[in-house]
């Protein structure tokens, strides 16, 4: 029972970061309909910019480890904003076939270049946060890393959630995915919403870049490729295009990961989340909370 | 009575077999090079039938390469023995017919892959297509890993190398001929149809579905193929070989020549394989070379480089939700 509860705490904090990734990835679907495949991306460049930021910053601190996270949150925000302005902007009229190529060629392009610029080899990442480990009455053993990814991950997401129910850019946003076009024609700049939307997805692809190395303390430029896939199937498992869904789809995956982990498929790892994918794709298209769109002539 | 396509067909053969017999004179380095330009034509050339034609963006063409690969390899290293021993020869004669079986065997097995992808994935559309064929070429490369009859993730070492000018040319021309008389014919102008318009296509009464299935299947047979003559080149292979950025480079080069165009696609994986051997000095940057070049090529060209007339180009469709954002 220790056990089992042990290995449920691992999968919800890996879970979390999966669902932060997920979550960029389902709020830039909602309002252009496309798959950032450079999202995975952006979340390395989150961890190698919390990497050169806390070299200038005291290490093991609560506060500097904030400010590490939030400066990439910022870094990756202003990130997300250029690649959507130069790469995907002029492509908004073409079909959706050029924006998927232009995508690749962009997340190619981040991995390339980070291999240029920070080298191709691993680096350890450093412990933001001061080192501790909690044990609880049964033998529960959990982090203050693992601590750190479910304080963010929630004060994250409930702030989202306000963003986009409460605010006035929010409702923009949820107009802009509904129907674009009536959105511009009640007065709503879709330039600015969609940028809006690309920052706020990649800021928290960085917490969330940031939050994943310092559970797996090693960060290279290409490490962003598979936990972006994964986090892309969560997107899809939870209903692509809705955010509550995204939040679910990467606690789900998460916790399935790291049992399967834990069993003796464990080289099968890997396989497992495209497989979900597979199934889910098949058998109920629209994800778990989504709602099925029929394609109109 | 021989049509024309059928004699430039057989007469493409003819060559590949009178510069086979010549191949000696030629510097091993530069015959290598040659080899690898013709593997990746027939790669190129048969992705071009799902990407370009039918319009089916697939970036798992690489574990289709990788199951033709690893099928091929396996049969000449374990078959191999037993069929020299009960044909009693080792001689040329007997290697030619072992690796036909081979390349053969592991395009079916190839294509049988890439039926069995094609059936669940194909009903997706687009993006979702692209992660889901990219997903089973990883599922592919992971399963591989763990087959331990195969190397695990060692791989296979020691395959004989049976690939040369005949096989790799008249693999070529095979390929070139049947992706082209294929969408030329009465039949495969559903191809188009359903790259045009889906929805349209289907209206008329075509089983896109089945299109699009055929495309998958013959493109994996061929990629299959070319995995042998890859394997049967390089003599050791390893599940790491086969992985997201070989899918990739095949895609670039697609792209490259223009989806949909024959000629161009063969252009375009003949320049993207003799670039980095002329450009040593930056063959590091080459990824970074094409991620740039996909990039611009979608802003100013999305009809690739050697396509001149707008013909089957993918911005035709000023439609999707894209447009109305």
């Amino acid at each position: 029972m220790t056990e089992f509860l042990q290995q449920l705490i691992n999968g919800l904090s890996l879970g979390a970061i999966y669902a932060l990734i997920a979550l960029g990835y389902t709020m830039v679907y909602g309002v252009l309909r496309f798959i950032n495949f450079a999202h995975s991306d952006v979340f390395m460049v989150g961890a190698f910019a919390g990497y050169y930021i806390s070299k200038r910053i005291p290490r093991e601190s609560l506060g500097g480890g904030l400010l590490v996270l939030a400066g990439a949150m910022l870094i990756c925000a202003i990130l997300g904003i250029v690649i959507e302005r130069l790469a995907y902007r002029p492509l908004r009229s073409r079909s959706k076939l050029n924006v998927l190529i232009t995508a690749i060629g962009v997340s190619l392009l981040l991995e390339n270049a980070g291999q240029f610029f920070f080298g191709a080899n691993p680096k350890v990442f450093p412990a933001l946060f001061p080192v501790k480990t909690f044990t609880f009455g049964n033998g529960l053993v959990m982090s203050s890393n693992q601590m750190a990814v479910f304080i963010v991950a929630i004060i994250l997401l409930v702030s989202l959630q306000f963003i986009v129910r409460k605010t006035k850019i929010g409702t923009a946003m949820r107009a802009v995915s509904f129907n674009p076009t009536a959105a511009s024609l009640v007065g709503i700049n879709n330039d600015v919403v969609i940028s809006f939307t690309f920052g706020l997805g990649s800021a928290l692809a960085a917490a969330g870049g940031i939050l994943y190395a310092l559970n797996y303390p090693s960060i290279d430029p290409l490490m962003g490729i598979l936990p972006g896939l994964k986090a892309f199937v969560a997107a899809v498992l939870g209903g692509i295009g809705n955010i509550p869904g995204a939040a679910l789809g990467g606690l789900l995956l998460g916790i399935i990961e790291t049992f399967v982990n834990g069993s003796r498929f464990s080289t099968y790892t890997d396989a497992i989340a495209f497989a979900i994918l597979i199934l889910i794709l098949l058998f109920r298209p629209a994800g778990l909370l989504g709602k099925l769109q029929v394609e109109k002539v | 009575m021989l049509t024309r396509s059928q004699l430039v067909l057989l007469t493409a053969i003819a060559l590949s077999v009178v510069v086979s017999l010549f191949s000696n004179q030629i510097d091993p380095y530069y015959l290598l090079v040659i080899i690898n330009v013709g593997i990746n034509v027939t790669l190129a050339v048969s992705l071009n039938l799902v990407n370009g034609y039918t319009g089916q963006f697939s970036l798992g063409h690489a574990g289709f390469m990788a199951v033709g690969a690893y099928t091929a390899s396996a049969i000449s290293l374990f078959v191999g023995p037993k069929f020299f021993a009960a044909l009693g020869s080792h001689g040329t004669p007997a290697a030619g017919a072992l690796f036909f079986l081979a390349l053969i065997v592991g395009g079916l097995v190839a294509a049988f892959a890439g039926l069995i992808v094609g059936i669940p994935s194909l009903r997706l559309k687009g993006d979702y297509l692209a992660i889901v064929t990219l997903g089973f070429g990883e599922i592919i490369r992971v399963i591989f890993r763990n087959i331990e009859s195969l190397g695990g993730a060692l791989g296979l070492n020691g395959i004989p190398p049976y690939t040369n000018f005949f096989w790799t040319y008249g693999v070529v021309a095979i390929t070139v001929y049947v992706v082209i008389s294929m969408v030329h014919s009465t039949y495969g102008r559903g191809f188009l149809a359903v790259h045009d318009d889906e929805v349209a296509a289907e209206a008329m009464g075509l089983n896109t579905t089945r299109y699009k299935i055929i495309a998958f299947v013959v493109g994996a047979f061929f990629a299959g193929i070319a995995g042998g003559l890859f394997s049967h080149s390089v003599t050791s292979i390893d599940p790491r070989g086969f992985d997201f950025i070989r899918s990739i480079e095949i895609v670039v080069m697609v792209i490259l020549g223009g989806m949909g165009n024959t000629v161009g696609v063969i252009l375009a994986a003949i320049l993207l394989t003799l670039l980095p051997e002329f450009l040593r000095p930056i063959a590091e940057y080459r990824m970074m070379i094409y991620s740039l070049l996909l990039i611009v090529l979608m802003l100013t060209r999305p009809q690739g480089l050697f396509t001149i007339r707008k013909k089957l180009s993918v911005s035709a469709g000023e439609k999707g939700p894209m447009a109305k954002a």
